[in-house]
């Protein structure tokens, strides 16, 4: 058990290893002069001198890369070229609205998937099962910021029951809340037909074993066995995918930031481009690629730690 | 399961499912036909030129003249739709086609030579699952601004892992086979036994992912253009129109449906061409993935 967590915490760090050094690369060792970028082709040598001077540029390739790892790993992201404030102010400042928006949208994801997975599995090879399959089979291929559009369209414009977008800060939490509901719907319909189909499945797959049966042979309703012997059971697999799109919905947000005008990470990220802010994009893509990484360690950690059949390295 | 959590396979449908497969197949061969259609005869003729502007024609209802009636500048969104259809078919067949040799060559190698270079292979394939594909677009769009081959690398990108697992996957399989083999005893060369009968041997399973992948790609390329990180003005792309309707939503709503709508049809189209070529390719395969 403590070798195999070993084992995968240095994976992790490799990997993160990894996915700086190639986020680095990306942004500092393909041709391009950053100065270039952030200042236009029409700036002047002294002015790209002064910008090299200014942000360290003219250090060699692999010092810069340690000073911004170790800086980064202290939570210290440079400065904002376009916002003249360190990087990590600028992510303590929109992390609050983009963290609870991937949560709620997380929560109501998992709320929908085991409503339409549940219920699917019990109408197995019915029309039930066949409806909501179909709807997933829709849900999957809607494209999530159309269909943060389309909710606009109804719930704003025409019942006019929710902001079409904009965040009024957390000091109304109410009035911040209903800003969320919208992009974190959106968010989680799509996700949740995802979610829903491996959902139903897994049921499916556990409700055929013995255990499964017996509970309903020794007089256990539907709904009891359902409850107490095949949804823990079935979880498993569930959890896995909830973890890695909890990955898909952080790196969601920036696409639906941008449908609602919500002043988060995602909008940031866009706005830093719009700006020739490389360093400050640097740190974000940094920061989400961060983000996903740890989602997928903590899915196989949480794997080994509700599955005791993977701790023994044969089992696997 | 794939590890974005997309389930690629149609789930067992009972009963139902015979029926339903085969029909899916054949629906998923129309729209993705009728898509593929549209985009080819967008390039000899679209009913209007989509680029040009009549300012007196804004805002027409749909009419004989005007299919599906003209957007904010009077262009013909017919037009625009059609031309949206090539775009979104030529970054899909782009991404997918590079990043699917790309992993493919590396998955078949890895399986080839096996040892470390394999580790090495499927280690770095790991990574590249790691990396979303809009998260490569922004930083190639901030060195290079926004442009339509930064999508295609993009999109391209994440092809590649994809593409080395399934390959490595498929063809370890081949590899024990009495052919392969065979092969082997008489003496060809790894690479050649790779070539002429590991890669035919898993051509079936590459062409249903790929067809899955060009979903997921015409998703990827709608988003990246929705941003603007995709294909630049006055080019017509279904995501980018998206995004000008968004702003005019209150005065002409039907402008935000039709290129969603033909976003859906063709990501339908291909997962539904993929999961019925699956199931008439190799009917285990629907079951063991």
């Amino acid at each position: 058990m403590i070798r195999l967590l070993a084992t995968r915490i240095s994976t992790l760090i490799a990997t993160l290893a990894v996915v700086s050094a190639l986020v680095f690369g990306v942004m500092n060792a393909l041709p391009g002069d950053p100065t270039l970028v952030i200042l236009g082709i029409d700036s002047t040598p002294d002015g790209q001198a002064a910008l090299r001077a200014r942000f360290g540029l003219d250090a060699p390739l692999g010092e810069r890369y340690l000073a911004w790892i170790g800086g980064a790993l202290t939570g210290d992201f440079g400065e904002s070229y376009s916002f003249s404030v360190p990087v990590s102010e600028l992510i303590a400042e929109r992390l609050p609205v983009t963290l609870p928006l991937a949560l709620l949208a997380m929560v109501l994801t998992g709320i929908a998937a085991l409503a339409l997975g549940v219920g699917a599995a019990l109408h197995h090879g019915r029309p039930g099962d066949w409806a909501a399959m179909t709807l997933s089979q829709f849900g999957i291929a809607v494209p999530a910021f159309w269909l943060a559009i389309l909710l606009v369209l109804l719930f704003a414009v025409h019942l006019r029951w929710l902001p079409p977008g904009g965040f009024p800060g957390w000091d109304d939490p109410l009035a911040a809340l209903r800003a969320l509901i919208l992009p974190a719907t959106a968010l989680a319909l799509v996700q949740s037909a995802i979610l829903a189909r491996v959902t139903r499945s897994s049921i499916l797959e556990v409700m055929r074993l013995d255990f499964a049966r017996t509970a309903r042979a020794k007089g256990l309703s539907r709904g009891q066995t359902m409850r107490r012997h095949v949804l823990p059971n079935a979880l498993i697999p569930i959890v896995t995918i909830v973890g890695l799109q909890f990955a898909n919905l952080v790196t969601g947000t920036i696409v639906i930031e941008n449908v609602f005008y919500l002043p988060g990470l995602g909008r940031l990220i866009l706005q830093s481009i719009t700006n020739r802010d490389l360093f400050t994009v640097q740190a974000l893509v940094l920061f989400f690629a961060t983000v996903v990484v740890l989602a997928n360690f903590l899915v196989d950690l949480a794997y080994i730690l509700v599955d005791p059949r993977l701790r023994r390295p044969a089992a696997r | 399961m794939s590890p974005r959590g997309i389930p690629t396979a149609a789930p067992r449908m009972g009963r139902l499912l015979p029926v339903a497969g085969r029909a899916g197949l054949m629906l998923g061969g129309v729209l993705v036909a009728l898509v593929f259609l549209a985009a080819g005869v967008s390039l000899v003729w679209t009913p209007h030129d989509p680029t040009v502007i009549v300012v007196t024609a804004r805002f027409q209802p749909p009419s004989a003249e005007h299919w599906l009636g003209t957007d904010q500048l009077g262009r013909d969104v017919a037009s625009m739709l059609m031309v949206g259809a090539r775009h979104s078919v030529t970054v899909a067949l782009l991404a997918v086609g590079i990043g699917g040799s790309i992993g493919t060559a590396l998955g078949l190698a890895a399986s080839a030579i096996g040892g470390w270079v394999e580790e090495a292979v499927m280690r770095i394939a790991d990574i590249g699952f790691a990396f979303p594909a809009l998260l490569f677009a922004i930083m190639l769009s901030a060195i290079y601004g926004p442009s339509l081959s930064n999508a295609v690398a993009a999109i391209a990108f994440i092809n590649a892992p994809i593409f080395a697992r399934v390959a490595r996957g498929s063809s370890a399989l081949i590899w024990r086979l009495d052919y392969a083999m065979a092969a082997r005893a008489a003496g060809r060369s790894r690479a050649a036994i790779a070539l002429a009968h590991v890669l035919p041997n898993i051509s079936a399973v590459l062409l249903v992912q790929a067809t899955i992948e060009f979903a997921v790609a015409i998703l990827a390329e709608a988003a990246l253009s929705y941003l603007g990180l995709g294909v630049q003005p006055p080019t017509p792309s279904w995501g980018r129109m998206l995004s000008e309707a968004q702003t005019l939503l209150f005065l002409e709503p039907m402008l935000a449906i039709w290129p969603g709508l033909c976003i859906v049809v063709a990501v339908i189209g291909f997962n539904m061409l993929g999961d019925g070529l699956r199931d008439a390719t190799d009917p285990r395969l629907a079951r063991a993935r």
